[in-house]
C-alpha cells in the first residue's frame, strides 16, 4: 500500500458544502435506522438532487428502492425524464398509481383535492411496502406550513401529522419512534432554499427536466400535475439565468400551485393527512 | 446546599478562544442562525415582523396577506400575522411552533429562527434554537424579566449560544426615559450575569414603531449603542473547528463493491490519508488508507463538517459510534469515564427521579445510562442551585450519569458539537439534552453501580410477542377479590395469545417479601419491591396485573413513578361490608377479635384510589369483573 504523505488543507466549506454534508448525514442516519426505507421521486428538481444527495452519501449508488407515486397527470417529458435516469443512475424504482378522483373527500377545494389524490397514492405505497422511512424532498422555504416541520417527522396511524404534538429535534438527533402503523418521514432538504437548490445543480450538473427551462418566453418554476401546475413568465433558458432570475425575484415558488391559494388553511389540512 | 449558578464556572471549558477564520470576499457563508426567544407577549414576533419589513424581506404579496388577515379578524396591521401561518395558531392568537425565516443585511445572510414563549411548547424551542449562533432575548422595557425569560436564558446557557442581545421591547410604554430604561438594563444584565451569559449589546426598542430597530430612534436622542440590525451584523462567524484535535464518530460501516467504508461526519479537526487513528473505547489503531467522496473533487484531507468515508488499513469493522481521534498524541485523546457529570434540560412531561434508565446519544454513539444522583436542582425563580429528589418537567439540574461501560467524550463547549448528549428513553423518544461537563469521580466507600438496559426496543418486544405490555394495579380492601379476579383474567388473556404474569401480595409476602411485616414502613417497601419487579416484566413484554392492598394513595403513586408510562391503576370497588362477609381466609374476624393489628380496613386506613384508570364495581357477578378486567387489558396491549 502507498502512504500518501501529503501537506494539503482541508477545503473551507462554502454554504453548499454545509447543505450537503447535513444532507448526507440525514439521509445515512435514515438508511441506519430505518428499514424499509424509500425514497419518493417526484422527477423534479428537489427529488433530483435527493437522489444525487443519496449517490454522494453511498458512494455513488443509492442503497434502497426509489418511489414514483403517478398521479397519470405528469407531464410527457417527466416520463421520458424517469425511464431514462432509472437507467442512467441505476434505481431500484417502485411505481404507484392515485385513486381516481372520485374518491377523494369532496370537501376539499378542487386543486387541492386533486393534488389528495396523491397523498392516498403514496399511503397505499407506505402501506404495501410496510415502509419505516420515507425521504420526502420538502423544504422549510416552500410554505409556511412546511416551516414547522421536523427533519424526523413521524406520522401516526393513518398516516397523520401531529403538528401540535412534534418531538423535540436539536443536535442532530433525530428521534425514531416506533409503534404499529406509524412511518418516519425523512427531509434531508429541509434547510435548502430554493436558490440553494439551483445553485447546486449548476455546481454538480445535475439533469432536470427541459420544462423548467423557458419556452416561448414561458417556463415552470414547480412541477405538479398538468392541470394543476402553471408556468411563469420568463426568459430563463439555463440554469445560470434562473439562477439570476432568483435573485432579483421576491415572488413565492409554489405561486403556481392552485392548492396553496384556495383557501388559507387548504394547504395545512393536505399536510395534516399526509400531504407532502 | 445553595450557591450561584455562576458557581458553574470553570467547570466547563468555552469555546471561545478558537481563532475565527478569515474568507475571501467570494467565500459564501452559509446563513447565520439567529434565535429569538423570551416571555410570551413581550413581543417576539412583532419584532421578527418588523425585522423582515425593515430589511426589505418580505416576498411579494406577503405584507398583502398580512393587511389582508389583520383586516378580516379587525386589527390593525399585526405583524405577528406573518408567522403565524398554521389556522390553529391564528385561531388561538399564540406562536406554537419554531419557524425559520431568511433575511439578509448587506451581504451576510442571517436566519431567523422563532422560538415561543408558552412554557408548554419548550421543545420547540430547542428545536429552533439549538443550532443558532446567536440570541435576541426580547425583554419587555416595563414588565422586566419574568418566568420564560429566566428559562429561555438558562437554555440558551444549556444548548451553547454564544453570544446574546438584549432587545429591551416596548420602551416607547416608558417614554425612552434614560434613567427607567438604565435601571431595566441593569437589571437584565444582572440576571444574565449569574448565568455567564456575556450580553453583547442591550437596545432600548419599539418592534411595533420601529425604534432602534434598522433605525435609530428620534424618542431615544441619549441612546449611543448599535440598533439591533448593527448588533446583529457585528455577531462574529462560527469558530473554526478545524484547529482542534480530530474526532468522527462512526455513523455506519458500508461494504460496496467488496470495499468497505467507514462512513461518518467530522466533528472537528482534519484528518489525511496516512494518519493513524484509534478506534473506540476498545482501542485498535487502524491507518487511513483512503479519504473517500462520489463526485468530488479528490482530496486526500478532509475537515471538520464534512460527510466522508473512509477506507482503513488493516481493514477493521467499527460500530457505529465508535469514536476516531488520533492515535499518537495521547494529548489529543478525548475524556474516559464510565460516570459522566452532566447539566440537563429536561423534556418529559414527568419528573426525572435517581435510578431511571435511558440511552444516552452521543452524536452517533448510543450508552445505556442510569441516572446515579441528581446533584442540584435549578431554582427557576432566582436560578440558585439547591439540592432536589427530582427533576420537575421543562426543569434544569446537574446529575450524574453512569454508563455500563466507559464512554469516550469531549466536554460540552458553547459553538462546538463536544458533548451534546441526549437522553432517549426506550420508546426512542427524546426526554432530555444532557450537555457532558466532566468525569464523576465517585466518592470514598460508594460502590459503583451500572445499571444496563435491554438492548431490545419496547416496539421490537411488542412485534415479537404480538402485543405491547403494561402494568395493571389492582388495588381494593383484604377480600375484595382482586386475586381470583387476576387468577382468572390471566387465564383468559392466555387464550387470546396475550402473555400475562400476576404478582400476587401473599404470593410476594411467602418469598421476595418474607422479611417484611405490615407496618407503613413495610408495607411501603413492599409496594416498591412488587412495582420494580412489574417494571421487569413489563419490559420483557408482559401484562403484568399486581394484586395488592396497597392501601395508601403515596405508596400507588410510588408504584406508578416506579413503573412510569404503562402504568394502569385498578380499583377493585368491593364495599368493606361485602369484603368482611365473605372473609376468605378469616382475617376480618380475626382482626376484629384483635388478633390481627393495623388490618386494612378495620384498625389501618385504606385510600380509596380518586381516579382509577378502571374501576371494578361490585355489582356484577366475578364472571363479569374478570370480563371488564381482560377487556381493559386487551385494549391497552392489543395494537
Amino acid at each position: 500500500m502507498t502512504r500518501t504523505h501529503t501537506l494539503a488543507e482541508p477545503r473551507v466549506m462554502d454554504d453548499l458544502d454545509q447543505l450537503e454534508a447535513q444532507s448526507i448525514f440525514i439521509l445515512r442516519e435514515a438508511y441506519r435506522k430505518l428499514k424499509p426505507l424509500s425514497l419518493l421521486w417526484s422527477l423534479g428538481k428537489d427529488s433530483n438532487v435527493m437522489v444525487w444527495l443519496a449517490r454522494k452519501a453511498f458512494m455513488g449508488r443509492v442503497p434502497f428502492p426509489v418511489m414514483h407515486v403517478d398521479t397519470e397527470k405528469k407531464f410527457p417529458e417527466m416520463y421520458a425524464f424517469r425511464d431514462e435516469y432509472t437507467k442512467k443512475w441505476n434505481l431500484d424504482l417502485l411505481l404507484g398509481y392515485c385513486p381516481p378522483v372520485e374518491e377523494i373527500d369532496p370537501s376539499l377545494p378542487p386543486a387541492a383535492r386533486s393534488a389528495a389524490r396523491k397523498t392516498a397514492g403514496l399511503a397505499a405505497m407506505i402501506d404495501k411496502h410496510k415502509l419505516r422511512g420515507v425521504i420526502a424532498g420538502i423544504r422549510r422555504d416552500e410554505q409556511a406550513t412546511r416551516a414547522k416541520e421536523r427533519v424526523f417527522s413521524p406520522r401516526g396511524a393513518g398516516h397523520r401529522w401531529d403538528v401540535r404534538n412534534q418531538p423535540p429535534e436539536f443536535w442532530d438527533q433525530y428521534a425514531t419512534p416506533y409503534e404499529d402503523g406509524m412511518h418516519i418521514r425523512v427531509h434531508p432538504l429541509l434547510a435548502w432554499r430554493e436558490i440553494d437548490i439551483w445553485r447546486y445543480i449548476e455546481r454538480e450538473g445535475i439533469p432536470l427536466v427541459d420544462l423548467y427551462f423557458a419556452k416561448d418566453g414561458k417556463r415552470y418554476r414547480s412541477l405538479g400535475d398538468q392541470d394543476i401546475t402553471s408556468p411563469i413568465e420568463s426568459n430563463a433558458a439555463t440554469v445560470a439565468e434562473v439562477i439570476a432570475e432568483l435573485e432579483s425575484s421576491k415572488t413565492s415558488e409554489r405561486a403556481g400551485r392552485a392548492m396553496d391559494h384556495e383557501s388559507e388553511d387548504a394547504f395545512e389540512r393536505l399536510r395534516v393527512a399526509g400531504y407532502l | 446546599m445553595r450557591s450561584s449558578v455562576s458557581a458553574w464556572r470553570g467547570i466547563c471549558k468555552m469555546g471561545d478562544h478558537i481563532a475565527t477564520q478569515t474568507l475571501s470576499a467570494a467565500h459564501r457563508a452559509a446563513a447565520t442562525p439567529i434565535v429569538i426567544v423570551g416571555h410570551v407577549d413581550h413581543g417576539k414576533s412583532t419584532l421578527i415582523g418588523r425585522l423582515l419589513y425593515d430589511t426589505d424581506s418580505l416576498q411579494d404579496g406577503k405584507l398583502a396577506q398580512i393587511v389582508e388577515s389583520s383586516r378580516k379578524r379587525g386589527l390593525a396591521v399585526e405583524w405577528s400575522f406573518l408567522l403565524d401561518s398554521l389556522q390553529i395558531e391564528r385561531d388561538q392568537g399564540v406562536t406554537v411552533d419554531s419557524t425559520r425565516i431568511p433575511f439578509r443585511l448587506g451581504s451576510r445572510e442571517f436566519v431567523i429562527v422563532d422560538a415561543p414563549g408558552h412554557r408548554q411548547f419548550l421543545r420547540n424551542m430547542i428545536t429552533g434554537a439549538a443550532d443558532a449562533e446567536a440570541a435576541v432575548l426580547v425583554v419587555d422595557a416595563q414588565e422586566g424579566a419574568q418566568e420564560q425569560t429566566r428559562r429561555h436564558a438558562m437554555l440558551l446557557r444549556l444548548i451553547g449560544i454564544r453570544h446574546v442581545i438584549v432587545l429591551l421591547n416596548k420602551s416607547d410604554v416608558l417614554g425612552f426615559d434614560e434613567s427607567k430604561i438604565v435601571q431595566a438594563e441593569s437589571d437584565v444584565r444582572q440576571l444574565l450575569g449569574r448565568l455567564e451569559i456575556e450580553v453583547e449589546a442591550v437596545v432600548p426598542a419599539s418592534a411595533r414603531d420601529g425604534d432602534n430597530i434598522a433605525s435609530r430612534s428620534e424618542r431615544s436622542a441619549w441612546y449611543k449603542g448599535p440598533t439591533l440590525i448593527e448588533a446583529l451584523a457585528n455577531v462574529p462567524p462560527p469558530a473554526s473547528r478545524l484547529a482542534l484535535p480530530f474526532r468522527m464518530p462512526v455513523q455506519d460501516v458500508y461494504r460496496f463493491d467488496g470495499v468497505r467504508y467507514v462512513a461518518g461526519r467530522i466533528e472537528r479537526g482534519t484528518v489525511r490519508a496516512g494518519d493513524r487513528l484509534t478506534i473506540g473505547a476498545q482501542g485498535q489503531i487502524a491507518t487511513v488508507a483512503e479519504v473517500c467522496r462520489w463526485h468530488a473533487p479528490e482530496l486526500p484531507v478532509a475537515g471538520a463538517g464534512e460527510s466522508i468515508a473512509l477506507r482503513l488499513e488493516p481493514d477493521l469493522v467499527p460500530d457505529r459510534g465508535d469514536l476516531l481521534f488520533p492515535a499518537d498524541d495521547k494529548a489529543a485523546a478525548p475524556e474516559r469515564s464510565a460516570r459522566i457529570r452532566t447539566r440537563l434540560f429536561w423534556l418529559r412531561g414527568e419528573p426525572l427521579r435517581v435510578g431511571e434508565s435511558f440511552t444516552l446519544r452521543l452524536a452517533t454513539a448510543e450508552h445505556d445510562v442510569t441516572v446515579a444522583s441528581i446533584d442540584a436542582v435549578v431554582d427557576l425563580d432566582d436560578l440558585t442551585l439547591r439540592q432536589g429528589d427530582e427533576v420537575p418537567p421543562d426543569g434544569f439540574a446537574e446529575i450524574t450519569l453512569a454508563a455500563s461501560h466507559a464512554v469516550l467524550f469531549d466536554p460540552f463547549s458553547p459553538g462546538f458539537g463536544d458533548g451534546r448528549g441526549v437522553l432517549v428513553d426506550r420508546h426512542q423518544r427524546i426526554v432530555g439534552g444532557a450537555p457532558l461537563i466532566g468525569p464523576a469521580d465517585l466518592e470514598d466507600g460508594v460502590h459503583a453501580i451500572h445499571p444496563t438496559a435491554s438492548r431490545i426496543s419496547a416496539g421490537q418486544q411488542a412485534q415479537a410477542r404480538g402485543h405491547k405490555s403494561g402494568v395493571f394495579w389492582l388495588t381494593g380492601l383484604p377480600g375484595s377479590g382482586k386475586s381470583t379476579v387476576a387468577r382468572v383474567a390471566e387465564v383468559s388473556l392466555a387464550a387470546q395469545n396475550v402473555k400475562a404474569t400476576v404478582l400476587d401480595g401473599d404470593t410476594l409476602r411467602a418469598g421476595l417479601c418474607s422479611d417484611l411485616g405490615f407496618s407503613p414502613e413495610d408495607r411501603r417497601e413492599n409496594i416498591r419491591r412488587a412495582a420494580h419487579v412489574a417494571k421487569i416484566l413489563s419490559e420483557s413484554g408482559q401484562a403484568v396485573i399486581v394484586a395488592l392492598v396497597s392501601p395508601l394513595q403515596a405508596d400507588r403513586d410510588l408504584a406508578r413513578q416506579i413503573v412510569g408510562e404503562g402504568f394502569h391503576e385498578v380499583f377493585v370497588d368491593t364495599p368493606l361490608a361485602t369484603c368482611e362477609q365473605r372473609d376468605p381466609k378469616g382475617l376480618y374476624a380475626a382482626a376484629r377479635a384483635g388478633k390481627i393489628p393495623e388490618f386494612t380496613g378495620v384498625s389501618a386506613p385504606y385510600e380509596a384510589p380518586l381516579s382509577p384508570e378502571l374501576r371494578l364495581g361490585a355489582d356484577r357477578t366475578e364472571a363479569e369483573t374478570v370480563s371488564e378486567l381482560t377487556g381493559f387489558v386487551l385494549r391497552v396491549v392489543q395494537p
